[in-house]
């Protein structure tokens, strides 16, 4: 039987084409491989090529006919030993590929739907003064001890004990095959990482500060959180990537960005901000054992300060669940990292003119906890969103919009966002102030959704 | 830098092993070749990079890889995939986005792995597999596992600036990796004289002391001898090696490349003189290792599993609509 030959589809998105010439004639012989047609397709012209050896019987589609749709039969191909009797018992043209049908949607509801809650923190009883710099070191010295495919790479975090000193005494407790200095290159080093977290080691990449982590950004995303998905389940990357991020203190533009927004828009990563120190030895041991990606937000401004930490050696915090730090009932102030103390500052001022604010520590930016959220909300109907970085689709707008998928009919006031000035980072001290919330700030918008102003 | 001195080397092919690589080429061809087909059909969208041509690379290099060694390279990756062992219906399934694919239809003809064969992909950002192949690499080192990385790039990926930084550190630290360009000439459609300041891409880790050499890489027992010299060198300790494989794609860049920026003679003539499987066979037949109706059987065999593979991603289903909500997230 002689074989079809049907119009290819010669690019992703050609549906018809022009059969713009033949190369060959009615009875030459072709071989596979050899070109029997040129095709203009929606983007270039293309030859088009034999798939069997046989003679070219007979030319159904003449050269210059436009519009041929793909999968439309254009000639017959005779096999060894057929001749041209055979062309009258051609089959019927076989069938086309199947166009995508409109798939039946799985139901998605709300944008982002409500997770389950997160378990609840465990309750600790007996507690220890520790600085955030000391916590997060004793999380990665903690975790290093119990699994041996934990290590530790990036700029100056061996001999020089860290940029920060994060990584004080790591070195010398582990070795110089677990605590990694780099040289000055996130971008390799960022894909080495993920690379080695392909092969079911854990790393922790520390970036010097997340603004450098723009170098790398491709290998977070591209490389560690959507594998997963790419490969169908079959590739985890279990991973750390963590650094100072947002601003420090008059480092200037380049040095001063807060890249909660960027990350939490990635489906595949988990992000966490810790505020305290508690929050930093918890959340950074919970991201070191889990098998996902984790983008881990820290801050310089932090690393000093001392905190009551859970003095047990099974301390670990639930990832995706926010904490409140302040009860309230009038109004909700929703935080991360250091602007949590912000908020705890403006719920002072609101406290001495009778406004008692629920501040909520977001530590986990994704997944939000967006049911700890509405369910403050629902107590206070009113809610202020803060953070440090830029307003234009930050966290901020994102919780504005879950507020309105989840909660709408408990809000008596709309939304209001306080975020960093809309600029890039100034340098001169008067002016960088400005550009970062302070608690009056957040105290008026409180006032504001209070209608007490 | 010695680019050009060889140490160690591969035992001679017994012809058992060059009938095999054959065969291993020859599956490559006709899985690709079939994979044009179904392209044409719109069985297979979207990118489709096909390996016609360049076959006696990847089989050559793993003709002499070892037992941990494993294996990452850019998004013309059909061929690797194969020749990893990966099962050819698994592979065209993944073309056709059926749920019979290796990523069940959700990564496609550049997203494929197997950590079972150690193929790592499979990547879709030009360069950026060659940081995570030398991450593989140590991985390699800090487990002792004995492997090697073999990492693939093309010579366009050797102008991104991640290469060198993978360089760098698989030097510096001694890392296991045989870094493979595959130079087949064009960077998409711009050739490497307008692409690369410098056509001798293996003395690229000349600056940080990684030992290069230009291969036929048309030749599979070229490659073979190279590949194992490569990876003796890079499995005793002594740290990474860059092998520039000289080769051709016939086909163009994507199925959408109508490469008008060559001549039709120089395919031709890359075809008609230098194709790595009309020389595997002359050879077979020279040498007497094998008759033409072996050759004919070998043909049969072949035909067979591409047949096989291209039905089953014909029949395997699409993927459950459920499938879009799940492989985000490790559960915990």
């Amino acid at each position: 039987m002689p074989i079809q030959v049907l119009m290819p589809a010669l690019s992703p998105t050609m549906t018809e084409g022009k059969l713009a010439n033949w190369l060959k004639a009615e009875g030459d012989s072709v071989k596979a491989g050899e070109v029997l047609a040129e095709i203009e397709t929606d983007k270039a012209t293309m030859e088009f090529e034999a798939a069997e050896d046989g003679v070219l019987g007979k030319i159904l589609v003449a050269a210059g006919t436009e519009g041929v749709a793909v999968n439309t039969p254009i000639a017959l191909i005779l096999a060894d030993g057929e001749d041209a009797s055979a062309l009258s018992s051609a089959p019927a043209p076989a069938a086309a590929a199947p166009t995508a049908a409109a798939p039946v949607a799985a139901a998605a509801p709300a944008a982002v739907p409500m997770a389950p809650a997160a378990p609840d923190e465990k309750v600790y009883t007996s507690f220890k003064r520790q600085t955030v710099r000391e916590a997060l070191r004793d999380a990665m010295a903690e975790e290093m001890r119990t699994d041996p495919k934990v290590f530790l790479l990036g700029e100056e975090v061996a001999q020089y004990q860290g940029a920060y000193k994060v990584s004080q005494g790591l070195l010398e407790e582990f070795g110089a095959e677990r605590v990694i200095d780099t040289p000055i290159t996130e971008m390799g080093f960022a894909g080495l990482a993920c690379g080695a977290g392909y092969a079911g080691l854990k790393p922790i990449v520390e970036f010097m500060t997340m603004n450098f982590s723009m170098q790398a950004i491709d290998h977070v995303i591209n490389s560690a959180a959507k594998t997963l998905y790419m490969s169908g389940g079959q590739l985890e990357c279990s991973i750390v990537f963590r650094g100072p991020n947002g601003a420090a203190s008059r480092v200037g533009a380049q040095h001063s960005q807060d890249y909660a927004s960027w990350y939490a828009h990635c489906p595949g990563l988990k992000v966490l901000a810790p505020w305290s120190a508690a929050d930093a030895k918890g959340l950074l041991k919970a991201a070191i054992r889990d098998p996902n990606p984790v983008v881990f937000l820290e801050n310089e401004l932090l690393y000093g300060q001392s905190f009551d930490v859970p003095d047990d050696p099974d301390f670990v915090l639930p990832i995706g669940r926010a904490k409140i730090e302040r009860a309230g009932t009038h109004v909700t102030i929703t935080a991360y990292s250091r602007m949590v103390q912000v908020a705890l500052d403006a719920a002072e001022l609101l406290k001495a003119e009778g406004i008692e604010a629920e501040v909520i520590n977001l530590r986990s930016i994704r997944p939000l906890d967006i049911a700890t959220i509405v369910a403050s909300v629902k107590k206070t109907n009113r809610i202020v969103s803060l953070e440090e970085g830029w307003p234009v689709a930050g966290i901020g707008s994102e919780i504005a919009a879950v507020m309105m998928e989840h909660a709408f009919d408990w809000l008596d006031a709309p939304v209001v966002r306080v975020a960093g000035a809309d600029v890039p980072m100034p340098y001169a001290a008067n002016l960088e102030k400005l550009a970062l919330p302070q608690p009056n700030q957040v105290a008026d918008a409180a006032r504001a959704v209070c209608y007490r102003r | 830098m010695a680019s050009k001195k060889k140490v160690g080397g591969a035992a001679e092919p017994t012809p058992k092993e060059l009938i095999r690589y054959y065969r291993e080429m020859l599956l490559i061809r006709r899985f690709e070749e079939k994979a044009g087909q179904l392209y044409g059909m719109g069985l297979i969208n979207g990118f489709c990079h096909l390996y016609i041509g360049q076959e006696a690379v990847v089989v050559g290099m793993q003709a002499v890889a070892g037992p941990a060694d494993s294996c990452i390279t850019s998004y013309r990756d059909h061929g690797h995939m194969l020749v990893c062992g990966m099962d050819p219906k698994g592979v065209m399934a993944e073309l056709t986005g059926r749920a019979g694919g290796y990523s069940r239809g959700k990564g496609g003809s550049m997203h494929m792995f197997s950590k079972e064969k150690r193929f790592y992909g499979g990547h879709g950002i030009v360069g950026a597999q060659v940081p995570l192949g030398a991450g593989l690499g140590f991985a390699h080192k800090y487990t002792k596992d004995g492997g090697v990385a073999h990492v693939y790039c093309g010579d366009g990926a050797v102008n991104q600036g991640q290469v060198y930084e993978s360089f760098n550190m698989a030097s510096l630290w001694k890392l296991p990796v045989v870094f493979v360009i595959e130079n087949n000439k064009y960077a998409m459609g711009t050739s490497s004289a307008r692409h690369a300041a410098g056509q001798e891409l293996y003395k690229r880790g000349d600056a940080y002391g990684i030992p290069g050499e230009p291969v036929n890489g048309m030749s599979i027992i070229a490659v073979r001898e190279a590949a194992a010299r490569a990876l003796e060198h890079a499995r005793s300790g002594q740290g990474p090696y860059i092998l520039e494989m000289n080769t051709y794609r016939y086909r163009g860049h994507s199925m959408s490349d109508p490469a008008k920026y060559r001549s039709k003679e120089e395919v031709t003539r890359m075809r008609e003189q230098h194709d790595p499987i009309d020389q595997m066979k002359e050879k077979l037949l020279a040498d007497g290792l094998i008759t033409e109706d072996g050759l004919k059987e070998i043909d049969r065999d072949v035909k067979a599993v591409v047949t096989e593979a291209a039905e089953f991603s014909q029949t395997s289903p699409e993927p459950d609509v459920s499938e879009l909500w799940t492989d985000i997230l490790i559960e915990a």
